[in-house]
This record gives structure tokens, C-alpha cells and sequence, in this order.
């Protein structure tokens, strides 16, 4: 059993990761997955559908899973389609997370427990939102309070909500392909009627009227349309010159005829609208055909890409991470030869996973793998891990897995809190626009973080299981059979062993820390100075003292405190832990307190959650550092007398 | 050697001082981070690095009293601290060989940081598509132009440096008929129209716009997006004695002027100008935006670069990440005009840039000399462990 477990365990956890990657039900007819993988053009990116409709769900309703009023669970590219083109029902979906209390009011409701509303239930407070958000604009974001930034926020998302309304049809109008069908037949009729007006003849025809009326339909979908969904017509040299479709439409009059592409997108919601499956899933075919020829690297990233967000593989990794997690508790407290290397193994897995999202996230942007908080957030705790299997791999103790599983499971759900403002692969403003230094620069120094808290949970792990447990002065030798620990009696940090050259738990935390402190400051330094020379090469200074920096700065300072403390002798074993502890408060100030800096210092009474969390987070490890500071006596793990 | 000599040599080569400065140092970075919310990163350069102790005035006191070391003061400290170790103390073996060059690295750094303070010039170039320039400006000084305008071929400038202007020494310039001797200099004023201040004290100049202004000394202003406007009173003595008194202020754009003996001078106060042996030309500036968004992609400025000799006579492509380095200035793209037309580029002269580069190959040699050093040494010991 004990020599199968790890393969048990290694099979369970791929046949889990192996389901992510089913397509879902699909029960409805419709070729959903077919249209999900239809490339747009949205903020400077050209990606699928899918990622529309799971960003946009993200930013209305905070999560992407929802909710029909039915009781149904659609699917985000469900969602999208009726929001597109079904306004009528789209307008009765609940997506719209309003959590102020003060901002219900201006809705004449009150708070229950009802978080999210649909545009229906919104509809009659919009003027004096209008009017709140008029008197909120001129205040700095940071500077506004909870009300304001709700109604600021809420204001957004209306106004995505439109734009995603405003994309592909027009609301007032009741069929828009039955429209675009009859502009089609009478183009040459309406077009020489608007010529005939910039000649200034013929002000009375009703074919001038008619085709105004359609210029100011095009007009407002392309003012308030927000997809870039009609391809360039040929492959010429901008293949980024996608348009919306209003001003494709626009076109029609200029070229003779209407755009093929807008057509198709018409017909995608007639088909929709009236339940026609075949039809719709016909385009879905006709339109996916058509841009493979011209489109067929876009079009392959997309399909890569849809997969990618319904497999979601940092959540798997997530999960995976917690099993680790507790596995390698329960390995100490209870089967410390048993549980260990399916922890490990399982470890290697959920790194293998988060691995692959990084490696395709990277190839789906053609950047390093950090290029925002988000993706640093994920970066910090693939380190981590990675540092974490190579630990595991040379003490075989568990420690390194359920550092591993705490760490790489607190940042990606950090990731995943970041990633509510929308698409995480967004673009690069010109100035960070430089793969050599979002390499060398951001991967060193984001590595540094990474293993500063790998430090800081390794002592934490120290302090914890030291002050609660016997556990430190047990034998840490690899070989050791359950049973076989010697315990020593013995006060203080330098704890004798059975075996010659075998150490206790202690020493071998004492070692993973002091290394690991090493290989941050190396890092951290580096990065560090890194970012001076490509603040030199930018903007022709090397060093300007400016928050970010400074951070960076703090950080390294804090590592070569704790190594020159170390050497000096100023601290032992016990001092080393609550340093590098504090390792993670500087850490986490270097990382987002920098970012955050004139929200809680300016705005008292307010917090933004972001800034709690990373209160709470230096409360949390500072209790750890007083906990560490009890004297040895109070230590189970240096008790004098075992229990 | 006498004893308290050794003991300050002891105290001075300890490394608990080191740990003692560099916690300083730590505090005094993130105080200063802090700080800059409030007051600026210029301010917070000058007063907390660029200086021994960073000084804070009391509610009530009169004078600023010192509460925290300074960047010079621990800086100083830190090198002293390293330089004595290492004199005395660490001995020069392979073992510590890493930590001798990354030491070495970092007094390099932090020399290397002093002398950028003290010798770094930044100035500022502002040119429009097809305009060609001879210099660049400072964005924190001014100067005093005095420019002969009689030839309308050419104009005849004396610039007067801030420094003659703030120690209201006299200039005489053999190109100029009369000597300038400034009154009264204010390194940030405000300007009124007097009619809008009536009862204002009478105003210092006799000439000029002077008598119509009112001239009111402001503090210095370090904030980000404010700008100090530096005045002067300055009087003009001719052959025959005083020509009258003149307020001269960078918030006057329009120049003043002078007729003495036949010949037109014009008076301004000025962005200090710093010219180059070299003449700079705007020939196209493009801004490229990522499609269906305003993110800027890019920005980039093409420029042509010449000699008065034509020795050099080159099309450069200035743009982010990608600077124009000559004649010991660099050009940096650092804005532009919201029309797209016009480019800011920054212009950096820094005869230590170098060192840094040095320092950072030093320190990271360093480093993995002397953890790799650890880590053969704890891999040692394992394998003696396992085959125990």
C-alpha cells in the first residue's frame, strides 16, 4: 500500500486535472463552443468571444459563473449571445453587483440579500446615477469615498453593459438582418440620394430619409460598440485593422455593398433570437471558414485560448495545492513515512499544471510571463513551488510540500482576486514595452519575492509547529522509520542527535531559511539593480527614489539585514525564523503597499479592500513574530520535559 | 596604539554597525517613501537623501532641528563601516573572495550615487516637427538673457547664470554698454496686475512692466506638478549713471526692452539654456496607439543630428527604451504636446553613469561566488551525511 499510494494519488489527481479539459454539456443544439472561439479585436487584443464573456461576467457580477433567472447555469458564451442580441431578456439578468448600501438607496432599495440586478430592476434609479456619478467625477479615484467608488464602479459597468448591447445589433430594432437584407437590395437608390444631398439637390426624398436613418443606427454602434468584430477585408499588411461593426456598416454606401462579415453577425442574432440552431450553428461555420483562410495563427490562438479559460488551470492547481497542503500536515502529525511522497508527487503535479497556464499565457501574449500584478501574482508562486520541489526532493520531509501547498495556494488566490478588473493579458503601455528588461528585470526580482516568502512560511512553519508541537527536536533524517525518532531532552536551539551527522527538524529548517534568504538576496539584488540600469537606458538616471524603487530597495536591505545579522552573530536559530518572518511584511509592502500608497494614508475611515487584506496580512505575521519571541520554555518543541 | 583608538577602530569595523546602518537605511528609505505622498520626490531627494540629517521644524520652534540621519550621513557611515572591515578585519582569502567584490560593488554604487547627485545635469528639449535646436532647457533654473536685437539678422545674447543672479552680484559684459546689478532675487514669486492688488506696497522697478506688477515672494515649491516662477529687481547703470530698475520674472513671457546709445536690448528671464556643439531637427514624430484603445503603444521621435562642420549629418530614431547618446549627453523620449506634433525629449549629462554598471557585475559575480561557495559546502556535507 505504502509504495502504491504515491501512484494512487499521482492517477486521482491527473484524471482530475484531465476532466478540466472536457468540453462542457452542451444540451442546447447551438454550436456555442463554435461561436466562443470567434476572434475579436477588444482593447488592442485580438481574442475569442469566450474571454469577452467571461471578462465582461467578471467585471458586471464579480465571477464568471451565471445564474439565468430560470434557475438554469449558462454558459458564459450563452450569456454573451443574449446579451448581444436578445437585449429584451438580457435586461431581466441579474449581473450587476451592487454591495453599497448607499448606493442601493439610489435605486429606492434597500440592502438584503439579494447582491446582484438586473438592468430591469436598475432601470428607474439610472438619471439620478447619471447625476451621482457627475458629482463623483471630478474627485481623484483615491480619493473618493465607498459611495463614490460604488457608483463609479456600478457606472462602468453599465456603461460595459451597452457597450457589449451596442456591439452587433441595435436594440430598438426588431430584426437587424431583415434590415441589413432590404439596405442591401436598395443600396444604389439610397446611396445616390446621399449623394445627391452633399451636391445639395433633392432634400425631399424619402430614400434620403431612409438612408439617414440607417447612418445614425450605424452611427450610434459604432460611438457606442465596444467589439472590434469585422476582419480586415484582405490580409494586407495591418492585420490589426479590425472595425466595429457600425463603421463597417458605414462603409456600405462608400463600397456598394454590405459587409459580409456584418451580415454573418446578423444572422448569427436572427438565429439566435428565433431558436434556429441550424442556421445559427451554419454561420458559426461559414464565419469560422472564412477567417481560417485569412486569420489561421489568430484564429488557432483563439481556440487555444477558449480552452485555456474553461479548463482554468491555476484553479486546478489551486485545489491541488490545498491537498498538498494538508497532506503534509497530516504526515507530521499522524503517518509522517506515508503520506510524504504522494505529497510530493502531487505537489510535482499541481506545479506541472500552473506550469502549463504560464506557458500558454505566454505564448498567447508573446511577453515574459509578468507583465502585471496578476501575472506576478502566479509568477511569485510558481517560484515558490518550484524552490519548494527541490526542498522536498533533498530533505523528503513534507516540509517542503506543505510550504509549497500554502504558498502556491495564497497566490493564486491572490491571482484570483486580481483578476476581477477584467482581462489579465492586457496591454503594455509604451514605456514597459520591452521584452529584454520585462525578462531580466521583473522575472529576477519577482523570483526574489518569491523565495523571501518562501523564507518567511518555512519560519512561520518553524515558529508554529515549534511553539505547539514537539515536532523541532525530532529527528529530521529521511530514513528514519516512524517510531524510530530520538528525542532529546534539551533546552535551547542546538540540539544534540542519535545518529552522527543526523540533525533535528530545527537544524534543517535552520538550513532550508538560511539558504533560501541567500538565493532572495541574490535576486532581489540583482533584479533590483537591474531595474536601475534599465531605468538608466529609459529615462537616463539610474536610480530616482521613487516609490516602486524604494520598495525593491527595502527588500533588499531586509535580506542582507538578516544574513549580516546572521554572520555577526546577533541572531541564533530562533532570531533567523522571526526575521525572515518579517521578510514577508516587506515583501508584501515591496509588492502592493507601494501601490497602494495615498489610499489609507490619505483616506482615513475608508479601506480598500485590497488594503485590508494586506493589513491583515501584516497583523497576521506579526502575531507569528510574537509568538516567536516567546522564551524557549514556553516552546513544546524545547520544553526541557517531553509530554 | 592608544586604547580608545582601538576601541573606536572596533566599533568601527564591527559588523553589528553594519546591521545598525543598514536598518537605517531601511527605515529612512521607506520613511522617505512615505514622505513623498506629501512633498514630492524632489523634496524627498534633497532632504532625505542629499543630506546629513533630515531636518524637521518643530510646531513653535524657530529653527529645524535634525530627527533622523540623512542619506549622506548613513551612506557615509556604511562606506567608512566596509572600508575599515575590510582593512582590518577580512582578510583577503578564496573563501571570502565574493564577499570582497561585492563590498567592492557596493562602495562602488554608492559612490557612484553621490557623484550622480553632485554631477548630474537634466534638461529638457521641446521641439516641433521640422523646428531645429541648439540646446535644451533646465526645468529648474532660470537664467537672465540680455539679448542686443538692433540686427534683425541675428541676436546678440548675454545669458546671466542664476548663481550672479542669487549672490546680487554685478555683471559687466564687454558686449553689453551697461552694467546689471540685481536688487533683489526670488527663487519662487507670484505676479499680479497691480490693478487687481491696489493696495499693494509700491513696486521696486521704475521701468518696464514692473511698475504695473505686483510682485509677492512665495516658498520654493517642490511638488511634481507645480513649477517655482523665479523673479528679480535689477538695475541697469550706464556710462551716465542709473538707467532705472527692472522686475524681470519667468512667469513674464514677453520681453522688456531697452534703447541705449542707438542700440535695441531686450530683457528676459528664462528657462537656463545648455547649448550643444551639435544642432538637433524634429523631422517626424509618431505616436502609435493600440488598435480600438488609447493605450500609446509607442512613441517615437526621428530627428536629425549635425555638426556645424557637417562632420556628422545622421538621421536617429529616438523612442522608448531607445535613447540618442552623443557628445556625452543622451536624449531620451520622455513626452510630447497633446497635439502629436511636438516632442519632449529629456537630455542627461552624468560622467559616472558607467559606475553603476560596473558595480551591478560586481555584486552579482559577488554573490554567486560566495553562495556557490555555500552551497558546494552544504552539498559536501550531505553526501558525507548519506554515506554516514
Amino acid at each position: 500500500m505504502k509504495r502504491l499510494l504515491p501512484f494512487i494519488v499521482l492517477l486521482l489527481g491527473a484524471l482530475y486535472v484531465a476532466s478540466t479539459l472536457l468540453p462542457p454539456r452542451a444540451d442546447t443544439g447551438f454550436d456555442l463552443r463554435g461561436f466562443a472561439r470567434l476572434p475579436v479585436l477588444v482593447d488592442g487584443r485580438i481574442k475569442p468571444l469566450d474571454t469577452v464573456a467571461r471578462t465582461s461576467l467578471l467585471v458586471l457580477q464579480g465571477r464568471q459563473r451565471f445564474v439565468a433567472p430560470d434557475g438554469r447555469t449558462l454558459q458564459p458564451a450563452e450569456w454573451l449571445l443574449d446579451v448581444l442580441f436578445n437585449p429584451a431578456v438580457a435586461d431581466d439578468y441579474r449581473h450587476f453587483l451592487v454591495e453599497n448600501p448607499d448606493a442601493l438607496a439610489i435605486f429606492g432599495r434597500e440592502q438584503t440579500d439579494q447582491k446582484r440586478f438586473s438592468f430591469n430592476e436598475l432601470r428607474a434609479g439610472l438619471a439620478e446615477l447619471d447625476r451621482q456619478m457627475k458629482l463623483a467625477d471630478p474627485i481623484e479615484e483615491q480619493q473618493r469615498s465607498p459611495f463614490q467608488r460604488e457608483v463609479a464602479r456600478l457606472y462602468r459597468r453599465l456603461i460595459l453593459y451597452e457597450s457589449l448591447k451596442a456591439a452587433v445589433n441595435v436594440e430598438d430594432s426588431p430584426d437587424l438582418l431583415a434590415e441589413l437584407l432590404r439596405l442591401q437590395q436598395t443600396l444604389p437608390a439610397l446611396t445616390a440620394a446621399l449623394r445627391a444631398k452633399e451636391a445639395g439637390q433633392s432634400p425631399d426624398d424619402p430614400n434620403l430619409k431612409t438612408a439617414e436613418s440607417f447612418l445614425d443606427e450605424f452611427q450610434f454602434m459604432s460611438d457606442f460598440g465596444r467589439l472590434l468584430v469585422i476582419p480586415p477585408a484582405a490580409a494586407g499588411p495591418d492585420r490589426e485593422a479590425w472595425q466595429k461593426m457600425g463603421d463597417a456598416l458605414k462603409d456600405s454606401f462608400a463600397r456598394g455593398s454590405v459587409n459580409p462579415d456584418a451580415m454573418a453577425y446578423a444572422g448569427l442574432g436572427h438565429a439566435w433570437r428565433l431558436r434556429q440552431p441550424g442556421a445559427f450553428n451554419e454561420v458559426v461555420r461559414l464565419l469560422t471558414a472564412q477567417l481560417e483562410r485569412r486569420f489561421g495563427p489568430e484564429l488557432k490562438r483563439c481556440r487555444a485560448e477558449a480552452v485555456f479559460n474553461q479548463a482554468e488551470p491555476f484553479a486546478s492547481s489551486m485545489a491541488l495545492y490545498v491537498i498538498v497542503f494538508l497532506m503534509a500536515v497530516v504526515s507530521w502529525l499522524k503517518w509522517p513515512g506515508l503520506l510524504q511522497r504522494p505529497a510530493f508527487w502531487l505537489m510535482a503535479l499541481a506545479f506541472s499544471v500552473a506550469t502549463a497556464g504560464i506557458v500558454i499565457r505566454v505564448w498567447l501574449e508573446g511577453r515574459p510571463p509578468v507583465t502585471n500584478l496578476y501575472s506576478s501574482a502566479v509568477f511569485v508562486g510558481w517560484v515558490a513551488a518550484a524552490l519548494c520541489l527541490v526542498l522536498e526532493k533533498i530533505f523528503r520531509n513534507a516540509v517542503g510540500a506543505a510550504a509549497g501547498g500554502m504558498i502556491g495556494f495564497c497566490t493564486l488566490i491572490v491571482a484570483h482576486h486580481l483578476a476581477k478588473t477584467g482581462d489579465t493579458m492586457e496591454m503594455m503601455r509604451a514605456v514597459l514595452d520591452s521584452n529584454f528588461w520585462l525578462t531580466t528585470h521583473v522575472l529576477t526580482i519577482v523570483i526574489g519575492y518569491g523565495a523571501t516568502f518562501l523564507a518567511g512560511i518555512l519560519a512561520i512553519i518553524y515558529i508554529v509547529m515549534g511553539v505547539l508541537t514537539p515536532w523541532l527536536r525530532k529527528n529530521s533524517s529521511d530514513e528514519s522509520a516512524p517510531g524510530a525518532e530520538v528525542i532529546f531532552p534539551v533546552a535551547g536551539a542546538a540540539a544534540a542527535t542519535a545518529r552522527p551527522g543526523a540533525e533535528t527538524n530545527a537544524r534543517m529548517l535552520e538550513r532550508m531559511v538560511y539558504g533560501i534568504v541567500c538565493f532572495a538576496t541574490l535576486f532581489s539584488l540583482v533584479g533590483t539593480l537591474l531595474g536601475g540600469i534599465w531605468a538608466d537606458q529609459a529615462w537616463g538616471r539610474f536610480w530616482g527614489w521613487d516609490p516602486k524603487e524604494n520598495g525593491a530597495l527595502i527588500l533588499v536591505l531586509w535580506n542582507a539585514i538578516i544574513l549580516h545579522c546572521r554572520w555577526s552573530g546577533l541572531v541564533r536559530q530562533r532570531g533567523l525564523m522571526m526575521l525572515a518572518v518579517f521578510g514577508n511584511v516587506v515583501t508584501g509592502w515591496s509588492w502592493f503597499g507601494v501601490n497602494m500608497l495615498g489610499v489609507g494614508l490619505h483616506s482615513y475611515g475608508f479601506m480598500q479592500s485590497a488594503f485590508f487584506w494586506l493589513l491583515a496580512f501584516v497583523v497576521a505575521n506579526i502575531l507569528i513574530i510574537a509568538l516567536g519571541a516567546l522564551p524557549p520554555e514556553k516552546w513544546r518543541s524545547f520544553r526541557a520535559s517531553s509530554p | 596604539m592608544s586604547p580608545s583608538f582601538k576601541s573606536l577602530l572596533r566599533i568601527f569595523t564591527s559588523m553589528r554597525l553594519t546591521v545598525v546602518l543598514l536598518v537605517f537605511s531601511m527605515l529612512l528609505v521607506f520613511i522617505s517613501t512615505l514622505a513623498q505622498v506629501n512633498l514630492g520626490v524632489w523634496a524627498v531627494q534633497e532632504e532625505y537623501f542629499r543630506s546629513f540629517f533630515v531636518m524637521t521644524r518643530l510646531p513653535g520652534a524657530a529653527i529645524a532641528v535634525p530627527i533622523f540621519p540623512g542619506g549622506y550621513l548613513i551612506g557615509g557611515l556604511l562606506l567608512l563601516n566596509l572600508a575599515a572591515a575590510h582593512v582590518s578585519r577580512l582578510r583577503l582569502t578564496w573563501e571570502k573572495s565574493g564577499l570582497w567584490l561585492t563590498h567592492f560593488g557596493l562602495i562602488l554604487l554608492l559612490l557612484g550615487e553621490l557623484l550622480s547627485g553632485l554631477l548630474q545635469k537634466e534638461s529638457m528639449m521641446r521641439l516641433s516637427q521640422g523646428e531645429t535646436r541648439t540646446y535644451s532647457e533646465s526645468t529648474r533654473q532660470v537664467e537672465l538673457a540680455v539679448i542686443d536685437a538692433t540686427n534683425p539678422k541675428f541676436d546678440d545674447v548675454v545669458a546671466i547664470p542664476p548663481g550672479a543672479l542669487e549672490d546680487l552680484t554685478a555683471i559687466q559684459h564687454p558686449k553689453l554698454p551697461f552694467l546689471v546689478r540685481p536688487l533683489a532675487f526670488y527663487p519662487n514669486a507670484a505676479l499680479q496686475m497691480r490693478s487687481q492688488a491696489p493696495a499693494a506696497p509700491p513696486s521696486p522697478a521704475s521701468q518696464g512692466f514692473g511698475p504695473q506688477m505686483v510682485v509677492t515672494p512665495e516658498p520654493v515649491t517642490y511638488k511634481p506638478d507645480e513649477q517655482n516662477l523665479p523673479a528679480a529687481v535689477i538695475e541697469l547703470i550706464g556710462a551716465e549713471g542709473t538707467l532705472g530698475t527692472w522686475l524681470v520674472s519667468a512667469g513674464l513671457t514677453e520681453p522688456q526692452t531697452v534703447a541705449v546709445q542707438g542700440r535695441t536690448y531686450q530683457l528676459t528671464m528664462r528657462p537656463r539654456r545648455h547649448y550643444f556643439p551639435f544642432s538637433i531637427t524634429l523631422l517626424k514624430f509618431s505616436h502609435d496607439r493600440y488598435p480600438g484603445t488609447d493605450i500609446p503603444k509607442n512613441f517615437s521621435s526621428r530627428v536629425r543630428l549635425r555638426t556645424p562642420d557637417g562632420g556628422v549629418d545622421r538621421g536617429v530614431l529616438i523612442h522608448m527604451n531607445n535613447p540618442l547618446r552623443y557628445g556625452g549627453l543622451s536624449f531620451f523620449q520622455a513626452g510630447f504636446e497633446p497635439d502629436d506634433r511636438t516632442t519632449i525629449l529629456q537630455v542627461v549629462q552624468n560622467p559616472g553613469r558607467a559606475l553603476p554598471y560596473v558595480s551591478c557585475v560586481l555584486m552579482f559575480a559577488g554573490l554567486m561566488v560566495h553562495f556557490a561557495i555555500h552551497l558546494a559546502r552544504f552539498i559536501r556535507k550531505r553526501t558525507a551525511t548519506a554515506a554516514a
